[in-house]
């Protein structure tokens, strides 16, 4: 009821101050959820409020929930005003089918094509050179986050890159550590496995393997090699019995464990527990090996919607998503990256900062969401769940499959 | 009464109109959702419901993945275990309960109370419980007594039993309940008379209770089996499904293909088998159970 | 047996227990005591959870007594905690969960009992194949039927609307219910339903003047069922409504399922426990009627 409160003042406020022609209401779904999350949308909100349009805020965590959601509204007739998805390829089939709203115009108007670093992130908005999305942050995978308290027990030095951090680990085994944290769930392992693709070998193996779709090279000796160290780090984690990211980043914060491959998103679990980068932890990108990130993140999207003035508060949201001073915000507030490269983010912190320079270097992929469905991307976390489960399955089995899977991607 | 017979189609007329809704639920949702389930199954939907029709493209692929057998096999293990158990450990607190004990209302509450509870967060606190770093297993061992193991969920040949146990701290209340509602149905004569004829009170349960509580059984059947066939968030909570596939499920493939892997088409194509299958054994049963004259079952 | 109701009233059945300290109490509390602290754990775990501050629960001691005890989960999960731009907690959707429960629990409940008691007591020609694909519906995954339901609503326009989603709940309601009164009335006895018919009552004027006044326990059961299953339903209330209209469990789930956020386990514990107390409410008022509800119905059947 407060709620409905709220917004009825809020559309008082709105209609009494109306000089701004045709206000509305505009209710966008997204899965922003958690203390940090939502501090980072009421920044959107703010922005959009200020124009003197109604931001009506649907928040409903989990992908798999918003997706049903979101398919139901606009196959309902009921469509939202904007959604927030992952920009990739999974909203192919709702452009195919003409329910989402080209912005094309207003991505032009606004120069997106020049601003939006790295260009992949439009790209991957861009189907028959037409835009469908605007895209508001950056995430990336390629972090290793070593305790340094479990290398201190151990007598060892804090390792710098992978190799260092594969040759500890039975030195951290003998100190009662677990050598490396992974939580089991598939997301989390294959993450891990794309996370040495990566970073393990050159960018252009990656991009073959998920760019190009070949199998040959899926199946290949490079590639061999990254399901080598895939097997080294499921012996390291034999002992990490949790399953949520976050218990995982918790053994490496409390020092049980050496260090887990995860997203930047357990940087705020680190900062929750007042734990110091450099001093407690240390990031290392791109594994420490191949400082590089591949850049994942989230998008807007924008179904058709018949009312002219909703259409016209559609586009006004959509061209505010990208101006810099909202970039700025909602960013500092998720604990992402902009996606433009011309503003200054120096509230930043260290990992954040290493992740900037990253990206001011152009030293990026794309993030396998983009370049494959979402239904080999859950092919190849059962996968991972598999092998990481059952040490019997051999690195040269699980590859046989992966390159299979690979081979019948679309 | 009218003397002239009225026609057969306005006889009973207000039972039938009472019975639209019915009517209208079983042939139109259950029966055209099933329909179009099954269509859809031959095509290749991916995130949205579309016509391109494929043959039996999905099928092939269920058959061939690993994840589904899997998950049969899972659902059966699973599904005869909480059966079974669920009706043993039920009937057995019905008794215990039954022998005028003190505090029954407040132990009938707490074995009662997870019913209530959503599975969300209960699934997670059932991860910690079994976890062996904090859960039981090291409460044991820091007891002193250090050979104790008991890591259900790390150990993919056993991890499904993990499963069973939050499943049955679930679903055994309710059955309990009703069992309980049962025996409290049964006249006290019946007890009077197997006392009087020197006959063992366990015998007397399993001779002539249980027989008589057949209708109780039934509809307990009923809620159990249909519980058992759509298990799926109790997984996603408890295991999401592992350790690797070792509690995977086939509701839980069917929300994974449809939501996760946004291949509709595959994921209607598994609940095509589910629907088959449970109409094979269902509709026969049904139709024995309910179809008969009146006044049983 | 003519008076069910009162001869299912009076309580425990079984064998007179002996009175004693003996060997057989011994056991038998013995057992229900362990059962209840099987049962009881999870709940204790939560609480405790509920009651700790984060860096106690990083700490890893699931089972250990908060050192201090905050109560400030709790009032974060009821009124502070943001999902999305909301940061009113569960509160400002509860009334939302009363306003689908109610009117969802009583259409379902009217009309399947309408149904049990056409199919028990006025049988007409295919009744039973109905009841048959009732049965059959009841095993139906909830997720397969949501965009079959979701085209079926916006053909008759109820889609996004209140009344859509108490349409939908009643539908997948309907089996078990129907089962549980259809086996009740069937178990009444028939003297009962002749005597009103010789007095010239018809189809409603049975149901509403002989079967309902001694019906009242098989209800019970069923708004204990039905509350339960509709007040933690999170599916059909995230997908048949549209923000305003969000259930409870929408909140509860969007406090607890963040995948990149920071996970707070007490607020979670605490937001589950506040979903849960308007079920536990019902079986504690109730408790009595629920056992006396089944008995009266589903033996006799």
């Amino acid at each position: 009821m407060k709620l409905t409160n709220k917004l009825l003042a809020a559309t008082a406020i709105v209609s009494a101050s109306a000089s701004i022609a045709n206000a509305t209401e505009l209710e966008v779904m997204h899965w922003w959820t958690s203390g940090g999350e939502a501090a980072a949308v009421a920044e959107f909100a703010k922005a959009f409020d200020a124009t003197g349009h109604t931001w009506v805020d649907a928040a409903i965590a989990g992908g798999e929930n918003a997706r049903a959601v979101m398919v139901s509204r606009i196959t309902g007739g009921d469509p939202m005003g904007a959604f927030q998805f992952n920009h990739g390829r999974q909203a192919e089939e709702l452009i195919e089918a003409g329910l989402l709203r080209d912005i094309t115009e207003i991505a032009e108007a606004e120069g997106w094509l020049d601003l939006v670093n790295p260009p992949s992130l439009l790209e991957a908005c861009t189907v028959d050179g037409r835009v469908y999305c605007a895209p508001v942050n950056i995430h990336s995978w390629q972090w290793l986050w070593v305790s340094h308290k479990a290398f201190a027990d151990a007598g060892l030095d804090v390792p710098a890159n992978w190799a260092e951090f594969a040759a500890s680990a039975d030195a951290l085994e003998a100190a009662g550590k677990i050598p490396m944290a992974m939580g089991q769930e598939g997301w989390q392992q294959s993450g891990a496995f794309n996370v040495m693709m990566a970073s393990l070998l050159p960018s252009d193996i990656f991009l073959s393997v998920y760019g190009d779709k070949d199998a040959d090279v899926a199946a290949g000796a490079e590639v061999a090699s990254v399901f080598a160290a895939a097997d080294a780090a499921r012996s390291m984690s034999a002992n990490s019995t949790v399953q949520n990211w976050n218990d995982a980043t918790n053994l490496v914060i409390t020092g049980q464990a050496g260090g887990q491959i995860m997203g930047d998103w357990a940087q705020g679990e680190f900062a929750v527990a007042g734990s110091v980068a450099g001093e407690d932890y240390s990031c290392l990108p791109g594994l420490g090996t191949n400082p590089r990130l591949s850049t994942g993140g989230d998008a807007f999207y924008f179904p058709v919607l018949d009312d002219a003035e909703q259409s016209a508060a559609q586009a006004e949201l959509a061209a505010l998503l990208l101006k810099p001073d909202v970039q700025v915000s909602f960013n500092l507030a998720k604990g992402s990256l902009p996606v433009r490269g011309d503003i200054d983010l120096s509230a930043a912190n260290d990992c954040m900062q290493k992740g900037l320079a990253l990206l001011a270097d152009g030293a990026l992929l794309p993030d396998p969401t983009m370049l494959i469905t979402p239904d080999t991307v859950n092919q190849i976390n059962t996968l991972f769940t598999e092998f990481f489960a059952d040490s019997s399955i051999s690195a040269a089995d699980a590859q046989a499959e992966f390159a299979e899977i690979i081979a019948d991607a679309e | 009464m009218a003397a002239k017979r009225p026609n057969q189609l306005f006889r009973n007329m207000n039972a039938k109109v009472s019975a639209i809704p019915m009517i209208v639920t079983a042939l139109f949702v259950f029966v055209g959702g099933t329909a179009w389930t099954i269509v859809y199954s031959f095509t290749k939907s991916g995130l949205l419901p579309r016509m391109k029709w494929v043959g039996l493209d999905q099928y092939e692929r269920l058959w061939g993945t690993k994840k589904w057998l899997v998950s049969i096999e899972n659902l059966a293990i699973y599904g005869f275990s909480m059966l079974v158990l669920v009706f043993v450990i039920g009937f057995i607190l019905a008794a215990l309960l039954d022998q005028k004990i003190r505090f029954e209302n407040s132990i009938r509450t707490i074995i009662l109370y997870p019913y209530a509870m959503s599975f969300v967060v209960t699934g997670l606190v059932w991860q910690w419980i079994l976890n062996p770093e904090f859960g039981i297993q090291n409460i044991m061992q820091n007891a002193g007594w250090q050979g104790f193991t008991f890591n259900p969920l790390y150990n993919p040949d056993i991890a499904i039993f993990g499963v069973l146990i939050a499943g049955l701290w679930q679903g055994s209340g309710l059955v309990m309940v009703l069992m309980l509602a049962g025996l409290r149905g049964i006249d006290q004569e019946v007890w009077k008379a197997a006392r009087v004829d020197g006959i063992p009170a366990w015998k007397t349960y399993i001779f002539i209770v249980i027989p008589m509580m057949r209708p109780v059984f039934i509809t307990t059947l009923v809620l159990v089996v249909t519980g058992i066939v759509k298990v799926f968030d109790l997984i996603v909570a408890q295991t999401g499904g592992g350790p690797g596939i070792a509690t995977e499920v086939p509701a839980k493939y069917v929300y994974d293909m449809m939501f996760r892997n946004n291949n509709l088409g595959q994921g209607f194509a598994a609940s095509t088998m589910m629907l088959v299958t449970v109409a094979l054994v269902v509709v026969p049963w049904a139709m024995l159970e309910f179809g008969g004259k009146k006044k049983n079952g | 047996m003519a008076d069910l109701s009162s001869t299912t009233l009076d309580g425990p059945r079984g064998p007179k227990p002996r009175r004693t300290f003996s060997r057989r109490n011994i056991f038998l509390y013995g057992t229900l005591l362990l059962v209840a602290i099987y049962y009881a754990i999870p709940l204790y775990v939560m609480i405790v959870t509920s009651l700790k501050g984060l860096p106690e629960i990083r700490l890893g001691n699931i089972f250990s007594p908060p050192v201090e005890v905050t109560f400030q989960p709790w009032v974060k999960a009821w009124g502070e905690a943001c999902t999305g731009l909301n940061c009113e907690g569960l509160s400002s959707y509860f009334w939302n969960s009363v306003q689908i429960t109610v009117p969802s629990v009583i259409l379902s409940i009217i009309i399947a009992s309408v149904n049990g008691y056409a199919l028990a007591n006025w049988r007409f020609k295919g009744a039973n194949v109905f009841f048959t694909i009732l049965i059959f519906g009841a095993f139906i995954p909830y997720q397969v039927m949501l965009y079959p339901i979701v085209i079926m609503l916006r053909e008759l326009g109820l889609y996004g609307d209140l009344s859509g989603l108490v349409i939908v709940h009643t539908i997948f309601g309907m089996p078990i219910l129907t089962l549980l009164f259809r086996n009740y009335f069937t178990s009444l006895p028939e003297e009962l339903f002749k005597a009103a018919r010789v007095d010239g009552a018809g189809f409603w004027g049975i149901y509403f003047r002989v079967l309902l006044p001694m019906s009242l326990p098989i209800f019970t059961v069923a708004v204990i069922l039905q509350v339960t299953g509709i007040w933690n339903d999170f599916l059909f209330g995230v997908v048949y409504t549209g923000p305003e209209a969000y259930p409870m469990t929408v909140a509860l789930n969007n406090i607890v399922n963040t995948t990149q956020g920071v996970k707070e386990y007490n607020v979670n514990m605490a937001a589950t426990i506040i979903t849960a107390l308007v079920p536990l409410t019902i079986y504690f008022v109730s408790g009595k009627l629920f056992v006396r509800g089944i008995a009266a119905g589903a033996v006799k059947g």
